[in-house]
């Protein structure tokens, strides 16, 4: 029974913590390689030791000296092979101290900084983040992003060994640069969640675990760096979160937010959500995920579509793209205001967006458009607006959706 | 997961008896000690020369064997280590630690996965 006890604190132990474990080991010993390695030996040496004498009472430290004494002592027997390697050892401070390292929180989030650094192409940042800190494989990170496992393997090899070369250092960045750092770990943060948010190619249309994972490291950013970008972040996921069961149907079909089931609702995470905004608000800079998750959350907030705050929505929109004048967010903005215009303002308003050329090839501005006109009743344009939307997109839930839209304008015109 | 390290070489090279070459054949114990050591190493598979291999194909129920390897290269198959890692990555690391690496090439090759369907091409 005890051995059944240590074997199962074993496996929760590697399951729960071991990004922990590696997050610390990272600091102590200085190296990926090197933590992975001495990770790996500590779980070895926990498999053999827990059942026999026990399981120890704060088993990450436990984890985090075996691991690290393991490699100490392997340095050791080597550089008494090679002198050469003990004069490297003491060049590097891997002289063994007396204390324990403790494991501390700070520990994982030193090595986001690092994973997210923007010396690193962004492709590989989202890898590194998920295999170091999310303890995903590289194959699961390959099946997530629909790639082949050597791509993303490759990426990784080569995120480390631009940490090795350029010496990028395991810490949390000084309060100088942390805006500008913090904004690329926030920003891979997002594309985690919206990946499996919405999937651009995959069956389905929202994967579970990447969301999950997303929204487990902005709460570890919020826990340790009191940012409002950072609060707006997990409140804007929570807030997805919330409504993500709701977004499909149980064929997997897309169900429009006037559709959704709004008692369906995750009402715990909204309130969490709305805390975290105000919270932030309080600073008195907003920034753009604070903002998105400001709209997010008058979304969460009304009784139906008709009943929402179209007018709140519009103004967070214009104080959005005074920030990010991105066409994305203009887009966003021409739907609010056909909402609360009308469609014929809206449609003008998309039109305007879509006459600066960059959402050409984006399937949701010609979506946007073809639902103005359907709405004004110009069924013909509609037909033609959903067809150019249809040519876009290769995601099955949202060609379902749109052919359905399409039958739906095509008989009467 | 399982995972193949296919070692390939140049056989002048490596038994050219240079400095270099001479060195890493002589770790080459030491790392398998050490592999088997943390439980990441199945099997190690040494392989003799292609000069001492036979090629053998059946076709139409007939067995034909010829002398030599399957195809005649400059750099050949010298040996596969079997490894089990966490992941490719992993693995990749796990072989950048092969002695012989530093004089050819280790190609890392996933074991196949039964519970999945084969490949269709």
């Amino acid at each position: 029974m005890t051995r059944l006890a240590a074997r199962l604190a074993l496996e929760e132990s590697y399951r729960s913590e071991s990004g922990r474990v590696r997050a610390t080991l990272v600091r102590v010993l200085g190296s990926f390689e090197v933590a992975e390695e001495a990770l790996h030996e500590a779980f070895a040496a926990a498999a053999e030791q827990w059942p026999r004498d026990g399981v120890p009472a704060n088993p990450v430290a436990w984890l985090v000296s075996a691991g690290r004494f393991k490699t100490i002592d392997r340095w050791r027997r080597e550089a008494r092979l090679e002198s050469v390697l003990s004069e490297l050892a003491e060049q590097r401070g891997l002289v063994p101290e007396p204390d324990l390292p403790e494991p501390i929180a700070d520990d994982e989030l030193r090595l986001i900084f690092t994973c997210c650094h923007p010396a690193l192409a962004p492709d590989a940042r989202i890898a590194m983040t998920l295999r170091e800190l999310g303890g995903l494989t590289t194959e699961e990170i390959a099946r997530a992003y629909l790639v082949p496992a050597p791509t993303i393997a490759q990426r990784i090899v080569r995120a480390k060994a631009r940490i090795r070369e350029d010496s990028i250092p395991y810490e949390v960045p000084s309060p100088a640069a942390l805006p500008a750092r913090l904004e690329s770990v926030l920003q891979v943060i997002y594309l985690i969640f919206n990946e499996g948010y919405a999937a651009t190619a995959g069956p389905t249309l929202t994967r579970g675990d990447l969301c999950a994972e997303a929204i487990r490291l902005a709460r570890l950013v919020v826990e340790l760096v009191h940012e409002p970008e950072a609060e707006g972040l997990l409140a804007l996921l929570l807030l997805h979160e919330a409504r993500r069961v709701t977004r499909v149907d149980a064929a997997g079909d897309l169900v429009l937010l006037e559709d959704q089931d709004r008692a369906r609702w995750d009402r715990a995470a909204i309130a969490e959500a709305r805390g975290g905004i105000e919270r932030a608000l309080t600073a008195k800079r907003v920034g753009p995920f604070l903002l998105q998750a400001a709209i997010a959350e008058l979304h969460t907030q009304a009784p139906s579509v008709a009943d929402t705050d179209w007018t709140q929505i519009v103004a967070l929109y214009d104080v959005l793209l005074r920030i990010d004048r991105s066409p994305i967010v203009a887009l966003n903005r021409a739907v609010a205001l056909g909402m609360r215009d009308g469609p014929e303002a809206g449609l003008e308003a998309v039109d305007s967006v879509l006459g600066g050329g960059a959402l050409e090839r984006y399937s949701f501005a010609h979506a946007a458009r073809a639902d103005m006109q359907r709405r004004l009743g110009r069924l013909e344009e509609a037909r033609v607006s959903y067809r150019s939307a249809l040519e876009l997109t290769r995601q099955p839930a949202e060609r379902r959706f749109l052919e359905t839209r399409l039958a739906q304008v095509g008989h009467s015109g | 997961m399982r995972y193949a390290c296919l070692v390939y070489f140049d056989p002048k090279v490596v038994f050219g008896q240079s400095a270099e070459a001479n060195a890493a054949l002589s770790e080459v114990a030491a790392f398998d000690a050490k592999l088997r050591e943390s439980g990441q190493l199945v099997m190690g598979v040494p392989l003799t020369l292609p000069g001492e291999a036979m090629t053998v194909r059946v076709r139409d129920g007939k067995m034909s064997a010829t002398d030599g390897p399957f195809i005649e290269t400059k750099e050949v198959l010298g040996g596969l280590t079997l490894i089990e890692a966490r992941d490719l990555n992993e693995a990749v690391q796990i072989a950048a630690g092969i002695p012989l690496a530093r004089l050819g090439a280790v190609e890392v090759r996933p074991l196949v996965d039964f519970s999945k369907p084969r490949p269709r091409l």
